[in-house]
């Protein structure tokens, strides 16, 4: 059972130490990671999946429960508590979705094949064009393949950790993707340059020059901000599948939505 | 003195995981390395002038190069010994696929990118199946998911290899590979051989093998049932 995970400083880019002594998550809690790019997001979340222990080029380490981890765990994918979504859209990997999944829930130690098919529907639930299971992984477009690594890491991965690297920027429905892993008990880090993901979240690291600067905790007036912004968000989207779809923004249909 | 055997195909990322081992190890301990390729190389001159270590290369040219290996392993051996090297690096091409230039002493590494394609360990034989160890490379490329799968392919090749992830650039969790080559026995040069089969110049009947059953041979082989084509090469 995983209860937290602690982050021990590390180097920000020149040299220096990071200041802090060290930064404790939770289960149940959810956090982003904030900061322009190349201030080192990607690089402290890598450093978490792979439970870096020194050996990483922010000689950061991570401790679970309050430990090192052993090799097993670090090691063995089927031990592994942590998935990944990366910011990559795209696959090399020349099998069908079928059988890529398979592979996975093999590694992963699933023996019970139902959850292959339950991971296709989870996928087509973030995604607007259908995933079928036929379609070879190398042929997605960047938002099926977040989408299918999404289902995937939850399914699958079934990790009490979850790492997601800019899950905005690759055309999924990412309220539906937030809804479903919001309200569990797992650790879910996001790395983020969305205004309303970074204020859904209790806790926002933020990040310069390759160090944690400081780390906030969500505010009342935040939890209002986030409400507005979704409220906005939902407008976006809807006008957004409208365009997607062909469709003309009409006056009737501005006076429903948006009066 | 310690020996490492690194192998796999072409911009795997053979140099960029010796550069960090040159690295970790460099300071406390004096590294040979030999590199050997078919046409071109560059990776003596690249170490020798980063790191200032003791460095040989050799073209196989015309030769089988696993076949150069043998021919050359003896010599290079004692050339490092004799330079007081504390350890040894191989790096061999990425060659045929049908060999290993992994030896009975020291560690055998095989290299694979993440991105080199889902079938690669079952087509790489013997490179991969008598390795001791296998660093994955380039896994800031890929998902997680797609690297998990990677590694379920080559652990059916090989169930006990030891799997190392890395971002080979940057030296990413290389951690235990480290450990793993402190750990490392010292060699007795007078007792290596090469651990897998060489290639079939003649069968093992031919030069004198005299266990009865196909199991005991290799090359030209036959069961009591079944065809001879199957068995003529039975793997490692």
């Amino acid at each position: 059972m995983i209860n937290t995970i602690t982050i021990l400083p590390g180097l920000d880019k020149a040299g220096g130490k990071e200041n802090y002594r060290h930064l404790t998550l939770t289960a149940g809690e959810t956090v982003s990671i904030v900061g322009p790019t190349g201030s080192g997001k990607t690089a402290l979340i890598s450093d978490i999946e792979l439970l870096a222990q020194g050996d990483s080029s922010t000689r950061r380490r991570i401790l679970i429960n309050g430990k090192i981890p052993s090799d097993e765990i670090r090691y063995n994918p089927a031990m592994k508590p942590i998935a990944m979504i990366t910011q990559n859209t795209k696959c090399f990997t020349d099998l069908s979705t079928m059988e890529f999944l398979k592979i996975h829930a093999r590694a992963r130690k699933i023996i019970d094949e139902k959850v292959i098919i339950e991971t296709i529907d989870l996928a087509n639930k973030f995604t607007g064009e259908k995933i079928d299971r036929e379609t070879r992984v190398t042929v997605l477009s960047g938002g099926q393949t977040r989408s299918l690594l999404i289902a995937d890491a939850i399914l699958i991965g079934a990790a009490p950790i979850i790492l997601l690297d800019e899950i905005e920027n690759a055309g999924i429905f990412k309220q539906e993707v937030i809804d479903i892993i919001k309200n569990t008990s797992k650790i879910i880090i996001f790395v983020t340059h969305d205004p309303v993901i970074a204020l859904l979240s209790k806790k926002r690291i933020i990040m310069e020059n390759g160090a944690v600067k400081k780390v906030l905790s969500q505010n009342e007036f935040e939890t209002k901000a986030a409400a507005n912004l979704l409220e906005l968000d939902k407008q976006v989207g809807f006008i957004r599948e409208k365009l997607r779809a062909g469709d003309e923004i009409t006056k009737d249909l501005i006076k429903v939505n948006f009066a | 003195m310690k020996l490492l055997v690194i192998a796999g195909p072409p911009s795997a990322g053979k140099t960029s995981l010796t550069k960090q081992i040159v690295r970790r190890f460099k300071d406390e301990m004096t590294i040979a390395f030999l590199k050997i390729d078919v046409v071109k190389a560059y990776e003596d001159i690249e170490l020798g002038r980063e790191f200032k270590i003791l460095t040989k290369k050799i073209y196989s040219g015309d030769l089988c190069p696993d076949h150069a290996g043998v021919m050359v392993l003896g010599d290079a051996v004692e050339w490092a010994e004799s330079k007081h090297a504390d350890l040894f690096v191989v790096e061999s091409a990425g060659l045929c696929l049908r060999c290993s230039p992994y030896l009975n002493q020291g560690l055998g590494i095989i290299v694979l990118s993440s991105i080199s394609g889902i079938h690669a360990p079952e087509k790489m034989g013997a490179m991969v199946s008598l390795a001791d160890i296998a660093v994955v490379t380039k896994i800031d490329l890929v998902s997680q998911a797609e690297r998990e799968v990677l590694i379920q392919k080559i652990k059916d090749v090989h169930p006990n290899l030891i799997l190392i992830e890395t971002n080979a650039l940057q030296g990413t969790s290389l951690h235990r590979l480290y450990e793993l080559i402190k750990q490392s026995e010292e060699i007795d040069s007078d007792k290596l051989y090469l651990k897998g089969n060489p290639p079939i110049g003649t069968c093992t009947i031919c030069v004198g093998k005299k266990e009865i059953g196909w199991k005991h041979h290799f090359g030209v082989i036959k069961k009591l049932d079944g065809q001879i084509a199957e068995y003529l090469y039975r793997g490692e």
